[in-house]
């Protein structure tokens, strides 16, 4: 039996608007504990939310990029329930009628499109921050105090709810990608998990391939990497397949996922469900976007990265294709291939090495760009690596880097290749018994001791030849 | 329209309220007797008419994203029952 | 230098006047009140607690303890906020400061406004002035109490179904709700949100009329409020020529009404048409007869939520417990009292899984219909009458134990409060020696109709509105 992972996600997008969701108080990090707050987002008696303008017009903005429905009415309701870092005793966010719904992303994949689902995408606010103290009260199991800081809490928060129409860790992965640049190019979020200013949750479910019933579905929770979430997103699957194949049946739960250990670890069930009683927000009147605000919005949407994805790809190969653009790459490459470089070279060239040297992409000239990948092969290795590193200065000419030409002939490369060779008589005895992989060490240390000058295909068949021999 | 005494305790769960046995007993009866007579909304046929959320006809209030003046710490925390520093401090939630 | 202040008499009108034309100052009329508080609420309780010196520029104001004042105590009646010190103002707070008004004190209300006799305040009942043996009504008790008694010219109340309205008719004053979304609810503390309204009492129409122009009007802070579509108008105009006047033949049917509040009201319907109105009676079908389980449905549940915020954490009372869940329970169960725990009881059930659309949603329906009823009334006429409460004030205890009794209390005040109109109590008489008062319900932002109409009657009626035990 062949088994089909079904994945949804749920994302949460932490807004980078300069205020609260419900209240002025500003968002940012550094700020001294609980010293970005008022009475409003602590929850005082008698307070009143006010929502924030800016985060409604890029919910609608988000939903625009994602071909959602923009609700024509969309109406904030409350979720109730208490814990220390939700100082009302319940959120404000979207229910019944979520600001956007209907929506898709096209993911390009091995083994072309695949389209997922966007269910809604709603607008919530984000809850304050526990500490968990522990360890000083000789207390078993668990922290002995918690200490809450509310300046957090308030921060605007979309959530993204997709379809299960995942069928991979990898094309999850590659979901993520995409969802992430889209948003960074929207200018609504930097979207890093690292920071927390995205989330992802996974609901993950298996199914015979080929059937499209839907089977109980666990979430996994905690993950703070793409990477993180491909590995459990696949830990799950297994851990399911396992499970149906035993002839047991998979339960609802909730797990943490450690990527050190590999390990799922389900939490402990709640003593009873929680019951929301989500109801709409009565402190809070609905939100009917203006369609010329709606038409503004879209006019002002940039080339979106899936579009751009399949652009690119019309001329290299998509998975270079997607990791240009989800780099925020493909810009410099257009300009650069428009200035004359051939494509795939252009692509490898910047993706790798311009990356790997740091020069920042936009400060880069296309032109001189060009020469460098055209030169890629004649000048020597080091030579390169320093142009690439020093061509987002300004003023950077490739002029005097292409003036430099490898070493490649023979008579000159030859003593220092025999040199090499007469250092290393170890190596050498194992390269005759078989151990090919070597010759890449010879070369190495040819180019070292040349300072990069040399060419390396010289090289090669210098080495080989003498070894041969 | 009776309620349990089951119902009960369970909705004193979500409201997080502890009731004492005979507080228990006595909001049973009470809610009972006013859940019998609020039940009388279920009369009407009220399929075909919308839900009011709101008396007044308003859409679409809200603030420009302008920061504001947070309030000072010694505001924050001048009725907490309990601090460590300026964070607020509660039991332990497990 | 000082004029002998006659505070049982004194209007808002006639005392920022005095202050105006150097008669008193500020400081001396504030210690006046100050006076007859310290003479007369020992008996009333409707002060939680006074204000000795603020730095007012014109007459002092009483505040109902739900409002919030920064550097006052704002207890909402409960043990859970007995020691809460706000630091902040409510809006209307604010600008009774800006318009140079001086905070008298905080008065009485039953326990997070639940309730209609203070009874359930967790501080002791309030007394009516008219017979001390009796309520004032509810929740605003405190405020109607000590405006009558003449221990303040003027103050504020929060009407969620009746609250300014009943105690203003059990005491024998002016009260007005307003229409909702025209004073600010930020700082009020909350009971139920789509419902909750700030608004005056005073000695007549024209005094609340001039602190609803003070305190109303549109408030960032608050989201639900609007622009008053024209300015607030002092009444002056003595006859009602050309008003048309719908009675509800719902209302009067209610056996609850007394026959001498029936009476009062009779007679002063009669004298309404003396000065030119034309009463008729009007049908409201279903107000009477599903606005209480409506509303029953509807504030609960909003409170239910409103109140999850008291769990001991940030403010208020805290009570013990080894985990925080323990704590929040045992806080939440010490910090209130029966009331607001029967409602917090009542509208999480009402929201809960599977009882979400019998109950609250069902009651949303309902109150569409309210409105929409009213509207239609409202084509016919220009204001509706009704009495204010079935009864007058009825003795401290006798309804205590009876939840259903105590909130039958509302029966007349609470369908226009669904569908978000202003009301405004007119003492129309007295009976077995109290107040009697009829209610004037009015479209949307038809307050300067209600001031018009509430004007000419009492000039008419010209009653004598000092308890007579304290003349």
């Amino acid at each position: 039996m062949t088994w089909e992972p079904v994945i949804g996600l749920e994302i949460h997008v932490q807004l980078k608007t300069r205020t609260k969701m419900f209240c002025r108080c500003p968002v940012g990090f550094g700020a001294p504990e609980n010293a970005q707050t008022c009475p409003v987002c602590l929850g005082f008696p008698g307070a009143l939310p006010v929502p924030n303008r800016t985060a409604i017009e890029w919910v609608v903005k988000l939903g625009l990029a994602l071909g959602c429905e923009i609700a024509p009415r969309a109406v904030f309701a409350r979720k109730n329930y208490f814990y220390p870092d939700l100082p009302k005793g319940y959120q404000i966010s979207q229910y019944d009628l979520p600001s956007c719904t209907d929506g898709k992303m096209v993911v390009p994949l091995q083994d072309g499109e695949h389209v997922v689902g966007i269910v809604r995408a709603h607008l919530e606010e984000d809850a304050a921050k526990n500490v968990h103290v522990g360890g000083r009260t000789g207390r078993i199991g668990g922290a002995d105090y918690t200490l809450v800081d509310y300046n957090r809490g308030g921060t605007p928060l979309v959530e993204i709810v997709t379809a299960p129409d995942i069928h991979s860790a990898e094309a999850a992965k590659r979901f993520l990608q995409l969802l992430r640049q889209t948003i960074v190019e929207l200018g609504i979020s930097d979207a890093e998990m690292e920071k927390g200013t995205l989330r992802v949750d996974a609901n993950v479910s298996v199914r015979p391939a080929g059937s499209d019933e839907l089977r109980t579905r666990c979430e996994i929770k905690n993950m703070n990497s793409f990477t993180h979430i491909a590995r459990g997103i696949d830990a799950e699957v297994e851990r399911q397949v396992a499970v149906w194949e035993s002839g047991a049946e998979v339960e609802q739960h909730t797990y943490d996922f450690d990527i050190g250990s590999g390990a799922l670890t389900a939490r402990r069930t709640k003593e009873e469900a929680d019951d929301y009683r989500y109801f709409p927000e009565p402190d809070l009147v609905p939100v009917e976007p203006p369609s010329e605000l709606v038409e503004r919005l879209r006019g002002e949407l940039p080339e979106l990265p899936a579009t751009r994805i399949a652009r690119v790809a019309t001329a290299i190969e998509h998975e270079r294709a997607l990791v240009l653009v989800t780099g925020g790459l493909d810009a410099l490459w257009e300009a650069t291939v428009a200035a004359g470089a051939e494509p795939v070279a252009a692509s490898n060239v910047i993706a790798n090495q311009l990356v790997a040297g740091g020069a920042d992409p936009a400060a880069v000239d296309p032109g001189e760009l060009a020469r460098l990948v055209e030169a890629r092969e004649r000048i020597p290795r080091a030579a390169l690596t320093e142009a690439l590193a020093k061509v987002g200065e300004p003023g950077f000419s490739a002029d005097p880097y292409l003036a430099q030409e490898t070493v490649s002939d023979a008579g000159s490369l030859e003593p220092v290749v025999d040199a090499i060779l007469a250092a290393n008589p170890a190596q050498v005895e194992q390269f005759r018994s078989g151990k090919e992989g070597l010759l890449g060490f010879f070369v190495g240390q040819v180019m070292k001791e040349t300072k990069g000058q040399a060419d390396p295909r010289t090289v090669s068949e210098l080495v080989r030849a003498k070894l041969s021999a | 329209m009776a309620i349990t005494r089951d119902e009960v305790l369970k909705v004193a769960r979500l409201a997080r309220l502890e009731l004492a046995d005979d507080e228990v007993a006595r909001l049973t009866d009470e809610l009972g007797a006013i859940l019998d007579a609020v039940s009388k909304v279920s009369e009407l046929d009220l399929s075909d008419v919308p839900p009011t959320s709101h008396p007044l006809d308003l859409v679409n209030a809200w603030d420009e994203d302008e920061p504001h003046e947070s309030l000072a710490l010694e505001d924050v925390l001048r009725n907490a029952p309990a601090t460590e520093g300026n964070l607020f401090r509660v039991p332990p939630t497990a | 230098m000082t004029a002998v202040v006659d505070t049982l008499r004194l209007t808002a009108e006639d005392a920022i006047a005095l202050v105006e034309r150097g008669e008193v100052s500020p400081a001396e009329l504030h210690a006046a009140y100050l006076g007859a508080i310290g003479e007369h609420d020992g008996e009333l309780h409707a002060f939680l607690r006074t204000v000795e010196h603020d730095d007012g520029t014109s007459i002092p104001i009483a505040l109902k303890d739900v409002i919030s004042t920064r550097g006052i105590a704002t207890t909402a009646g409960s043990r859970m906020l007995e020691h809460y010190v706000p630091v902040f103002d409510a809006t209307v707070t604010r600008r009774c400061r800006d318009a140079g008004l001086s905070i008298l004190g905080k008065t009485n209300t039953d326990e997070f406004a639940m309730g209609s006799s203070t009874e359930n305040s967790a501080f002791g009942p309030s007394r009516n002035p008219w017979d001390p043996e009796r309520v004032p009504g509810g929740s605003g008790g405190g405020t109607a109490a000590a405006v009558s008694a003449g221990l303040a010219p003027w103050g504020l109340g929060s009407d969620t179904g009746g609250s300014i309205k009943q105690p203003s008719a059990l005491c024998g004053n002016v009260g007005l709700r307003p229409t909702y979304g025209t004073v600010s609810r930020y700082g009020i503390v909350a009971f139920a949100s789509s419902l909750d309204q700030v608004g005056p009492v005073a000695k007549n129409v024209r005094d609340v009329a001039l602190l609803y122009r003070i305190v109303s009007g549109r408030d960032p802070a608050d989201s639900t409020t609007v622009e008053l579509p024209e300015t607030v108008v002092l009444p002056v105009a003595e006859r009602l020529d050309g008003l048309r006047i719908g009675v509800p033949r719902q209302a009067m049917a209610l056996e609850a009404i007394e026959p001498g509040v029936r009476a009062s009201f009779d007679a002063a319907l009669a004298l309404a048409e003396e000065l030119g109105a034309e009463v008729d009676e009007c049908e409201l079908p279903l107000s009477f007869d599903y606005g209480m389980p409506c509303y029953y449905l509807i504030a609960p549940a909003e409170a239910s939520s409103n109140l999850a915020r008291y769990d001991g954490v940030r403010y208020g009372l805290r009570g013990e417990g080894e985990t925080y869940r323990a704590m929040v329970e045992r806080t939440r169960d010490d910090g209130f009292g029966d009331e607001p725990k029967r409602r917090i009881m009542l509208g999480t059930y009402a929201l809960s899984a599977g009882y979400y659309d019998a109950y609250y949603g069902q009651a949303q329906r309902v109150r569409t219909l309210l409105v929409r009823e009213h509207a239609a009334a409202f084509e016919r006429f220009d204001m509706l009458a009704t009495p204010t409460s079935p009864t007058v004030a009825f003795p401290v205890g006798d309804k205590a134990a009876d939840p259903l009794a105590m909130y039958a209390c509302d029966l007349l005040t609470i369908p226009s409060c669904l569908a978000g109109l202003p009301g405004l109590n007119v003492p129309c008489g007295l009976s077995e020696g109290l107040p009697v008062g009829l209610q004037l319900i009015g479209p949307q932002f038809g307050e300067n109709a209600l001031f018009r109409a509430g004007h000419a009657l009492e000039q008419a009626l010209a009653l004598d509105l000092v308890p007579e035990r304290l003349r």
